[in-house]
């Protein structure tokens, strides 16, 4: 369970383009324009050729693999890189890649790869993630597909050129490839804490043509469950990068700060949850490189490894963001102090593509109980 | 990777044709565990045909060189054999001090004299040996320790005392930490003898705890004679051999953490046990608790991989027997907690038959955070060895 060359070179240089293009100052500066997004950010990722890690060769892709997106991903929440590197590249790419025709898969996967296509999944009506009672219809019309319903939640939704949409119903679930412009789709958005924005999108009678269903009429449900676990091992990725950002910063903090005549890491209160903290987070590094070899070999034991990741890296995250703070007393609570920023994005992180509760609760049920 | 590949259908052969049945199923407690030694009773003739076909291929020790009886297996060798041992659940053929903390250190320290006397026999199982460590003033602070080696001209005079000996009775030889300079820092007049439990002089008494069981002793040395032959590398230089040897009890220790081969999972004895709903494990709050168990339990079995696979690849770092130590003996208290939660009001049955296990493993858990050095011990060696913050 090591990285290989290839997969170390990756993770260095992904190091260096976002120490260089996208520091914690950058968010903020993003932040302090009412901007939501980094376009230029995303420009040098897309030269960098990271769109198309994780697709095919024959697709325009890097063919790279899921351990590649994860050392990326990890290293983009050590910066808290704003892009849509993981909903559009990562998982609205390996859901088109799994379901999708050799036509719709032309038709889309070179230009995500390129970075010039933006595509997202819009599945989740709950809030929580909860795919089992998707209530968004589609209705066959002749050769056409009428879709309703509300999307809730999608994170950048507003930015993406492509919607996933996945639909439910009788005949099962479904996913469609939607414009976001076309007729019929409206979004509303909101300001969420990371100072990105979530779209409410609605879908009132979208006329779509037969060639925008993804895989069969009711036919998604595997693919849906690849893509979660995509989504989840992913995302524990970029979590773990968050964790480890933000406890060096705290560690570091604790070396420099003194209190009572003494570096306040010279305490053994401090020190004891210090080294709690490191080794949860050595634990969790395990957990998401597991997962995520498990995605490139399609194992068995794939859907449980991902839950497992997502599961333990929203803990851990949780605990390295809440002692972040707590560690640097009353300056980490300040706007000016840069910690804040891990805990906003962390509690994105913590929610997209189902919360703690939600992958413990799936990898209960898929572990028989 | 073709002579690997070869590897495992050879050992594959050979582990189906020479791991008795018996030995194939799951432990039920440590006493299903072969000790080895001058004294061992073996518990079946399984037990003792496995041990002697495993020794005499070296597999007891199988990373050991094969000069000394060992298995002289590469790294990844070493994988597969423990990969397919699992694959049948075969048991570990031999417990032993002696392959766990002991050898590792001889191989390291000794001279080639000693380890052609020693090493041959930890593989074998033919002797047993215990730690002679912890005093009743040095726990924690180990190197406090006050157990002298005087020197005789031709041999050292042992006296003094040690506690928490973990099975002094039953152990043929010890490894022991002595005294053998007074005026210096605590850490520099500290010696590593070998000696035999047999020698005049040396007496164990049984400490029994709060399980009723007593894996440990205390050992009295009165006036024990030891050649000098017995001191393993440089006289008052003990304490490095000591410090190496605890990464590997810690390593060792940290493995309780692992879920046991061939055992169902802590969810799914828990819905056999409290019964489903839905199909789901009726109790919301057990199920919560057993799933988050579950995860903490195979994330840290996969940083065992890690940390084995890094160590292999020359990545690893030394202070990783303290984060493996820490967590394993943790996640094992949790275990034996929830064990206790599942095995309902029955499971405080202290009878002596294999009922009062359950109740008796729980209590004998509450050690695993102490022994080995503790919890906080080991947080303290993370803070400072790794994360460097100030003393």
């Amino acid at each position: 369970m090591i990285l290989n060359e290839e997969q170390q070179l990756l993770k260095d240089s992904a190091k260096l383009l976002l120490s260089e293009n996208a520091p914690i100052s950058a968010l903020r500066a993003m932040r302090d324009a009412g901007d939501d997004h980094m376009p230029e950010l995303w420009s040098k990722m897309s030269e960098a050729g990271w769109p198309g890690i994780v697709i095919p060769d024959a697709y325009s892709g890097l063919e790279f693999g899921y351990v590649g997106a994860g050392v990326v991903l990890e290293e983009m929440g050590r910066t808290l890189a704003l892009s849509p590197f993981l909903s559009s590249a990562v998982v609205a790419a390996s859901l088109i890649n799994q379901l999708g025709s050799e036509q719709q898969k032309e038709k889309y996967l070179p230009g995500i790869a390129a970075g010039e296509l933006t595509a997202v999944l819009a599945a989740d009506e709950t809030g929580f993630f909860d795919l089992s009672t998707i209530e968004t219809t589609a209705s066959a019309s002749g050769d056409d597909y009428v879709l309703s319903g509300t999307k809730r939640g999608v994170i950048d939704g507003h930015n993406a050129d492509l919607l996933l949409v996945v639909t439910g119903g009788d005949a099962g679930m479904s996913v469609f490839a939607v414009e976001s412009g076309a007729e019929g789709v409206t979004s509303k958005t909101r300001l969420i804490v990371d100072s990105q924005r979530a779209a409410d999108i609605t879908l009132d009678n979208v006329t779509v043509s037969g060639d925008a269903l993804l895989g069969s009429l009711g036919g998604a449900s595997e693919a849906m469950e690849f893509t979660i676990d995509v989504a989840a091992a992913c995302s524990a990725a970029e979590m773990l990068g968050i964790s480890i950002e933000t406890f060096e910063r705290t560690v570091g903090y604790l070396k420099e700060r003194e209190q009572f005549g003494s570096k306040i890491g010279t305490f053994q209160g401090l020190q004891h949850r210090a080294a709690q903290l490191f080794a949860e987070i050595e634990v969790s590094k395990s957990a998401v490189l597991a997962a995520l070899q498990a995605l490139d070999a399609n194992s068995e034991k794939r859907s449980v490894l991902a839950s497992m990741a997502k599961a333990k890296c929203s803990k851990v995250l949780r605990n390295a963001t809440e002692e972040g703070i707590q560690m640097h007393g009353g300056i980490g609570m300040t706007d000016e102090f840069d910690i804040g920023f891990f805990m906003k994005r962390a509690a994105v992180c913590r929610q997209a593509y189902g919360d703690y509760h939600f992958h413990a609760d799936r990898f209960a049920t898929l572990r028989g109980y | 990777m073709e002579h690997l590949e070869q590897f495992r259908q050879d050992t594959r052969q050979w582990l189906e044709a020479n791991c008795p049945e018996d030995m194939r199923q799951p432990m039920r407690s440590d006493e299903d565990q072969c000790w080895g030694g001058r004294k061992w009773v073996f518990a079946s003739e399984g037990q003792q045909l496995w041990l002697e076909r495993m020794a005499a291929k070296g597999w007891t020790a199988p990373r050991w060189p094969s000069e000394y009886g060992g298995g002289g297996l590469s790294g990844d060798e070493a994988k597969i054999l423990s990969e397919e041992m699992s694959r049948i659940g075969a048991r570990r053929p031999l417990s032993s001090f002696g392959l766990d903390m002991l050898g590792p250190a001889l191989l390291l320290y000794a001279t080639e004299e000693q380890k052609q006397q020693y090493i041959p026999d930890i593989i074998d199982g033919k002797i047993r040996w215990c730690q002679g460590y912890s005093e009743p003033n040095a726990g924690s602070d180990l190197a406090s320790l006050r157990t002298k080696a005087d020197d005789m001209g031709d041999h050292y005079l042992i006296n003094g005392s040690k506690v928490w000996t973990s099975y002094a009775d039953k152990a043929d030889w010890i490894f022991c930490l002595v005294r053998t300079d007074f005026d210096c820092p605590k850490h520099e007049g500290i010696s590593f003898l070998l000696f035999d439990m047999a020698s005049e002089g040396v007496s164990t008494k049984p400490i029994k705890l709060i399980s009723g069981t007593s894996p440990f002793c205390e050992t009295f040395f009165d006036d024990v004679k030891v050649p000098k032959g017995q001191l393993v590398g440089t006289l008052n230089k003990g304490w490095e051999i000591a410090k190496y040897l605890l990464t590997h009890e810690r390593t060792m220790i940290g493995g309780f953490g692992l879920a046991g081969g061939g055992m169902k999972g802590m969810g799914q004895i828990a819905a056999a046990k409290r019964g489903t709903k839905d199909g789901r494990l009726r109790d919301a709050s057990l199920r919560a608790e057993a799933s988050s168990f579950e995860i903490d339990e195979m994330a840290f079995g996969l940083t065992i991989e890690r940390i084995t696979d890094e160590t292999k690849a020359g990545q690893g770092t030394g202070a990783s027997s303290s984060i493996l130590k820490m967590y394993g003996t943790e996640l094992n208290k949790l275990r034996q907690e929830l064990y206790m939660a599942i095995g309902s009001t029955d499971a405080l049955n202290f009878d002596t038959d294999s009922k009062g296990a359950l109740v008796r493993n729980w209590l004998r858990s509450k050690a695993n955070s102490i022994e080995g050095g503790t919890t906080e011990v080991q947080l303290n060696i993370i803070a400072k060895r790794i994360l460097g913050l100030p003393a």
